[in-house]
């Protein structure tokens, strides 16, 4: 799963079948420690995430479509869960 | 899913069977600030999208998924046309 940060939403009504009624959000893939690292992507949201909540996002056709329940896969890219709180060891000390 | 712009049409009549009667289209990947970001790829059409729209597309075997013959070789397929889009401090 990839850690991100919600950054946007996106609104499309000429669409394939799979992503009528759901929600498709901005994510940017973001380090531990909050700095953005690669490129945006479009996710399917699923935990009623908002703008600016940390997430993480699972981006592999076989597990979003098992999430998803669908039959056809044509959506990998879905926000999974919304992130509380995250701990990092450095130097063998916790830093929030 | 990506968000890019349609910027022309890829016309093939010399192709693989299960790719014929699909519209292809030359998708130029953007980034956040909607500059050009990458290299154009050439994608399957399968909501009419025209050129100069805003639209989300799909990579990977998920793209052979959207289309009606699922069993093809289709790495890239749009899937969606934007009618919107809001970013935070955008």
């Amino acid at each position: 799963m990839i850690l991100a940060r919600v950054c946007g939403t996106v609104v499309s009504t000429v669409k394939i079948e799979d992503l009528e009624g759901l929600k498709l959000m901005i994510v940017q893939p973001v380090s531990p420690g909050g700095e953005a690292a690669g490129k945006q992507i479009v996710a399917v949201d699923t935990v009623q995430a908002g703008v600016g909540d940390y997430v993480l996002v699972i981006d592999e056709g076989g597990s979003a479509g098992i999430m998803l329940e669908m039959s056809s896969q044509a959506i990998r890219t879905v926000i999974a869960a919304i992130v509380d709180r995250i701990d990092v060891v450095k130097e063998g000390k916790y830093v929030r | 899913m990506k968000i890019g712009r349609v910027t022309g049409t890829v016309v093939s009549t010399e192709k693989l069977e299960s790719l014929e009667g699909i519209k292809l289209l030359l998708v130029q990947p953007l980034d956040e600030n909607m500059k050009s970001n990458g290299s154009p790829l050439v994608a399957c059409d399968t909501v009419q999208a025209g050129t100069g729209d805003l639209v989300i597309y799909e990579g990977g075997r998920e793209a052979a998924v959207a289309l009606d013959n699922w069993f093809n070789p289709s790495d890239a397929a749009v899937i969606g046309i934007i009618d919107q889009i809001d970013q935070v401090g955008k």
